[in-house]
């Protein structure tokens, strides 16, 4: 198997194990090449790519592009605070435009779920999702699987644990596609109003005791919690939800063995994570980031290659 | 099909003899030179040859592997396989004089694309190429080989294929015929 069998990266449900893992497999050379001395490599120099953010975004958008320099592509960068989107030119208007001067790959981040999908159907160019409203954030759970492999070995039958606001989070929906397409066990924890009923038709299992589930698991990604994306309260306060949900150093030395903790940033330290346990010897927070340039290198360099 | 060995077990045996000797005679104790295979097929020969030589000579010889995957000039053609291997170069190659080696010289289109790919890794003082087979005809690029092991009229078509460690017939190579 060399080739995925997408032309768009949408989402994880959307693609086959054997196109994770061939995702994973390219990203680990990927690696290789942005330790090297001179980290880029000519792959992908008659290709354009414009990145269109419709939404904020640091971490995901500086990590495209800088996997898409270090792949010598042209790109184009986008967004909608300063476009004409604010003068009320509709999505596919706006796309075309950017199209018509021939670009030949769109990575979107967009508000709307389900807006990516809209574009696959409309437009030539391949579609790479960089989070589509509370829909899929695909190359976060990549990199996610990534790190995660390349702390605790092949993937199958370990316990993962997802802590936070799985409702509102794309991270979480990516990760659980992801992770269960690789064989690990999946466990859901967060307060019952953030986890919706029928996300165990997925194959994962839900634990409210955060104690238990931290027990139970190899690893711990712990999600923010998104106050924006909230219209009315779902938990008290701030400061229960800490209580409650939030791992701390406490916690983790309660239990009998260390597990590995992810975020996948923004992270609001004292909220889910305090500083002590996100910047202790178990956290690959940073680990993350930097296999997050290798991931989206692997992504864009296989898309391109299928077109 | 018409296939014939062009280099037998025997063959093979005395040429791995004799690359040692050359490069032996080039670049005395490797001190400031080293090994590089190309991946994936370069790497199955620069390994017996360097087992080879360092057998020979009892010193340890710098060796990597260079894959070039992300180096090629025909990316976008159909049916390319866009599988990496890796590439394992843990030392710099700055001011080094690099021995480049892979199995087969055709069109000239690999190294071109291994010559990109080794400059990622610093600035050799020279680079000197060694091939098993040099195939004359369909060079579409000014490159040839500074070591050879035998030179092949071949006709487009037609493949030169390295068998490495068969259990029939050891390490050998066969040029296939197609029938046209």
């Amino acid at each position: 198997m060399s080739h995925l069998s997408t032309k768009h990266l949408i989402g994880i449900k959307d693609i086959t194990k054997s196109d994770i893992e061939l995702i994973l497999q390219t990203a680990s050379t990927f690696k290789e090449v942005i330790n090297r001395p001179i980290k880029k490599v000519p792959t992908l120099r008659d290709l354009t790519i414009a990145n269109l953010f419709f939404e904020n975004s640091t971490r995901t958008r500086t990590s495209f592009e800088l996997a898409q320099k270090r792949l010598s592509a042209d790109i184009v960068n986008f967004t909608s605070s300063s476009s004409s989107v604010k003068k009320g030119e509709t999505l596919l208007d706006t796309v075309n435009n950017i199209l018509a001067m021939k670009v030949d790959m769109v990575v979107m981040r967009h508000p709307s779920p389900g807006a990516p999908n809209f574009l696959a159907n409309h437009i030539e160019a391949n579609i790479l999702n960089a989070g589509d409203g509370t829909h899929e954030h695909p190359t976060q759970a990549l990199l996610d699987a990534y790190s995660m492999q390349e702390k605790i070995g092949d993937l199958k039958g370990k316990n993962i644990l997802i802590i936070g606001d799985i409702m509102h989070s794309r991270v979480a929906l990516s990760n659980i596609y992801c992770l269960t397409k690789l064989g690990a066990n999946v466990k859901l924890c967060g307060p019952p109003t953030l986890i919706p009923k029928y996300i165990t038709e997925l194959g994962v299992t839900i634990e409210y005791n955060i104690q238990k589930a931290l027990e139970w698991c190899d690893v711990a990604n712990v999600l923010r919690i998104q106050l924006e994306r909230q219209n009315i309260k779902l938990f008290p306060s701030i400061r229960e939800y800490a209580l409650y949900f939030g791992v701390n150093k406490k916690r983790l030395e309660s239990l009998n063995k260390p597990i590995v903790i992810m975020h996948p940033g923004p992270i609001n330290r004292g909220v889910e994570l305090t500083s002590d346990v996100a910047d202790s010897e178990h956290s690959i927070i940073l680990d993350q980031v930097e296999n997050g340039v290798a991931v989206r290198m692997a992504c864009m360099y296989l898309l391109a290659g299928k077109a | 099909m018409n296939n014939r060995i062009i280099i037998d077990q025997q063959l093979m045996k005395l040429m791995l003899e004799r690359f040692s000797n050359q490069l032996i005679e080039n670049y005395g104790d490797f001190s400031d030179a080293a090994i590089i295979g190309v991946q994936p097929r370069g790497v199955l020969f620069s390994d017996k040859l360097i087992q080879h030589l360092e057998g020979i000579t009892n010193t340890h010889i710098l060796y990597g592997k260079l894959d070039i995957t992300f180096y090629r000039d025909d990316f976008k053609s159909k049916g390319l396989q866009l599988e990496a291997k890796t590439t394992d170069i843990d030392f710099s190659l700055d001011n080094k004089r690099i021995i480049l080696i892979d199995d087969v010289l055709y069109t000239g289109r690999t190294i071109r694309a291994a010559l990109d790919a080794l400059l990622a890794h610093g600035r050799p003082s020279e680079v000197k190429l060694l091939t098993l087979i040099n195939r004359r005809f369909n060079r579409e690029l000014p490159i040839q080989p500074d070591f050879i092991g035998k030179t092949v009229d071949t006709q487009m078509g037609e493949v030169v294929s390295v068998q490495w460690d068969t259990p029939k017939d050891g390490s050998h190579v066969i040029l296939l015929k197609e029938n046209i």
